[in-house]
């Protein structure tokens, strides 16, 4: 019954005079996400709202939920519009759409019109008393609470009107591509999902790399990564994926540093990367995943130690969140389950049984200094053998 | 170089099979139960299958009844002969080193009221007539062992179990799980006192998504699915009329010049297994002669985890099995190296190599060539 949907938006409504950028990312999200649906829509933006119409038949549930995944959607009301035939018509469309949408009338509700197309003959308090009455007389059992309704049920004449009183909630944040590009470090695990998935929610754009290492990890484990992007790129929109190939790196830093430092090193080898692949690419920061304490190379030492080799910022949304915090979000986004695939990571083929969790800066350092012969040009050729995937949510 | 050494998992489907698959997909399509001439044309291709199979076990053409593969040949087997005969007792037997496709369904039949005994094995993987002759009672109403185990190629003694089970007590079934042996020896349920035989076709050259099960007509069984009463009620569903007659002609394909392939099998073994002995420090599992199926081999590499070794192998373009599936996360040791006795250390670093009639020598050395590079460097790092 539904032809139409009211696109609210929440913290976009604030801004001052770049408002217009925003409402356009988000109207571009808004069709990208539709893009995915049954049946054609349009997108129009007016008077500080986005509206949707449907131009043809399309299937609700499945449009509602691909809704739900843009940022910057605070909710999304499902609406009837029709053409202004007379008062009479009115409350007869409103009284059917009560008698559709709520099965039980044991509801209190009010009115709330808003008369947006000034020549309209009536008031916006006139419309709520008549429409109100009108209700009453359909359904006696229905009851008027201005202050707290079960059901609050606009009316909004403009050209057409419309007419809804269901809020869906949406997802929040801003639209993406509102907020510059970031480069994601993403491993096959949980947290670095959720990591992207929560900076891509303030409207960042995000890029992504992998680090694998072949034979110690397999196709499967950099598949299982792929399908992590796409995941991501449901809410995050379409992410450039590039894969590097890091065996030689880490056989190389084996052989020549102590083993309970291995991991820290990798791990500031990684960020090094990562930056370099974020500056070619455009990317202002760079995502991990880290929470204080989670493992050894996440202590405030090691985290130190890390972000030492970086110039660019840093964003760790999860740094204070306990794991079963990160499930959560992960479960809610859908990223759960291909996380816990059992495919081991480049992080754990080595690790030591005891790894450094206090590295010292300047010890590392110096153990780094054995590294100098090769590394430049593991590096660069890792670099040259970045194989990029383009991850969609189709 | 691109060389195949999963046979074990699946193997390539014959050209000839294929390209008669594809005739019967595109041409002959119809449905076997229809009454019109192009359901009769269908039907003929199921009768050849049949005639094919019975002439190759030397059994009744009534006797086959087409599945979709292995495990469902397995499930069909024990389900089906555990309700039909669970008056006469509720006791079932089977091996330690089953394929999954037996020892899930004994589970949930343990599940369901029956009592399951699992005989143990020999530290080649090969159980012990005197365990089965001990374990059997009066309750007992099947016999389920495998002929050609799947991981280390142990042959079981399929022939002596069939004729200790009957003379202990004839009623008892005995059910084989062929799907490894078949293609690989002469199976006659007849004379080995085989009530009921699994096999699949992907393993024998043929398509995957169909096997048959052997029932020996005086076999009390009963379906475990239900619908338009095809192959006699015990099997419904139509027939898949490409996937049976591709098996068909795989079959035909392979038996028409089985000794020979066999020999050619063992002969390659046999080179593998000397060139493995030449590296340190590894153990070949099972029969590494020719009391072991003539195709696979199953060797431990002492200090690389196997999953490393499979992928190093297939940056090579070499493709073999873990012997036993671990990760770090979730270690799951392949219950028929554990019910050998391979210690704890050698569990996950076991590889299954396992050959076919494509298989060439030229193959092997360049396999065994590249495991002399890279165990080396392989065994250089590893966790400390």
């Amino acid at each position: 019954m539904f032809t139409a949907f009211l696109i609210k938006y929440a913290e976009i409504g604030v801004k001052g005079k770049n408002k217009h950028l925003f409402e356009e990312a988000l109207a571009q999200q808004v069709k990208y996400a539709l893009k995915r649906c049954e049946g054609e829509f349009k997108v129009t933006r007016t008077e500080g709202r986005i509206y949707v119409h449907a131009l043809s038949d399309f299937d609700y549930d499945e449009a509602v939920d691909n809704l739900k995944t843009v940022f910057g959607v605070s909710s999304i009301c499902p609406v009837i519009h029709v053409e202004d035939e007379g008062f009479e018509k009115l409350s007869q469309t409103v009284v059917e759409y009560l008698e559709k949408v709520y099965e039980d009338k044991h509801i209190s509700f009010k009115i709330q019109a808003r008369r947006a197309r000034k020549n309209y003959p009536m008031n916006s308090m006139e419309i709520n008393r008549e429409l109100g009455g009108a209700v009453l007389a359909a359904f006696p059992e229905m009851k008027v609470d201005v202050h707290h309704p079960d059901v609050m049920l606009h009316v909004e004449i403009r050209e057409k009107i419309y007419i809804y009183s269901i809020e869906i909630p949406g997802p929040g944040g801003m639209p993406v591509g509102s907020n510059g590009k970031a480069m994601l470090l993403l491993s096959g695990g949980i947290d670095s999902p959720v990591a992207g998935y929560m900076i891509a929610k303030r409207g960042v754009k995000i890029d992504a790399v992998y680090f694998h290492a072949p034979p110690y990890t397999s196709d499967r484990a950099k598949q299982k990564v792929v399908d992590l992007a796409k995941l991501v790129s449901r809410y995050a929109g379409p992410v450039y994926l590039h894969i590097i190939n890091f065996t030689d790196i880490q056989l190389y830093i084996y052989e020549k540093c102590p083993h309970e430092e291995l991991t820290i090193i990798m791990r500031r080898y990684m960020m090094k990367i990562a930056e370099m692949i974020a500056r070619d690419n455009d990317c202002l920061g760079l995502i991990t995943g880290e929470s204080i304490g989670q493992v050894a190379s996440q202590t405030v030492q090691s985290l130190a130690v890390t972000n030492e080799v970086c110039t660019l910022p840093v964003f760790r949304p999860l740094i204070g969140f306990d794991k079963m915090e990160i499930v959560d979000v992960s479960e809610k986004i859908g990223t759960y389950e291909t996380s816990i695939l059992p495919y081991e990571d480049c992080c754990t083929i080595f690790v030591a049984k005891h790894p450094v969790t206090k590295p010292n800066l300047n010890v590392i350092k110096r153990h780094e200094q054995n590294l100098e012969e090769k590394i430049d040009e593991l590096v660069q050729k890792a670099l040259d053998a970045d194989e990029l995937v383009i991850a969609k949510w189709e | 170089m691109e060389v195949y050494l999963d046979n074990s998992a699946t193997t390539r489907c014959f050209n000839e099979v294929a390209a008669l698959m594809t005739q019967i997909m595109c041409e002959d399509y119809g449905n076997p139960s229809s009454l019109h001439r192009k359901g009769v044309q269908a039907e003929k291709y199921v009768r050849y299958a049949k005639d094919v199979i019975a002439r190759n076990l030397k059994v009744n053409e009534k006797e086959i009844f087409f599945t979709s593969g292995g495990t469902e040949s397995d499930n069909l087997a024990l389900r089906g002969c555990a309700y039909a005969n669970c008056r006469s007792g509720r006791h079932l037997i089977t091996t330690q080193i089953e394929h999954p496709a037996i020892l899930r369904t004994m589970k949930h039949l343990e599940e369901e009221g029956f009592r399951v005994t699992y005989l143990p094995v020999d530290e080649k993987g090969c159980i012990r007539l005197e365990d089965l002759e001990r374990a059997i009672t009066g309750e007992t109403i099947l016999v389920s062992i495998m002929h050609t185990n799947n991981e280390v190629g142990s042959l079981q003694p399929v022939a002596q179990a069939g004729a200790l089970i009957k003379r202990m007590n004839p009623k008892i079934l005995f059910h084989v799980d062929a799907v490894q042996g078949y293609g690989k020896f002469r199976i006659y349920p007849k004379k080995m006192k085989i009530d009921l035989l699994s096999v699949s076709g992907h393993k024998i050259h043929g398509p995957k998504g169909v096997g048959f099960l052997y029932v020996d007509e005086k076999t009390k069984i009963m379906p475990i699915m239900f619908g338009g009463g095809q192959q006699n009620g015990i099997r419904s569903g139509t027939e898949n009329v490409p996937g049976i007659a591709g098996m068909a002609k795989a079959i035909e394909t392979i038996y028409s010049n089985l000794d020979e392939e066999v020999d050619e099998l063992y002969r390659i073994k046999k080179a593998f297994v000397e060139g493995v002995r030449k590296i340190d420090d590894v153990v070949i599992n099972g029969h590494p002669d020719e009391t072991g199926a003539p195709h696979v081999v199953s060797v431990s590499v002492k200090g690389v985890r196997s999953e490393v070794l499979l992928h190093a192998l297939e940056d090579k373009g070499i493709y073999v099995s873990a012997g036993s599936a671990c990760s770090a996360h979730k270690p799951q040791p392949s219950a028929t190296l554990r019910a050998m006795g391979i210690s704890q250390e050698l569990l996950g670093s076991t590889i299954r190599f396992s050959f076919s009639i494509f298989t060439t020598m030229e193959e092997i050395n360049y396999t065994l060539q590249v495991m002399y590079d890279i165990i080396p460097m392989l065994r250089k790092y590893t966790r400390r």
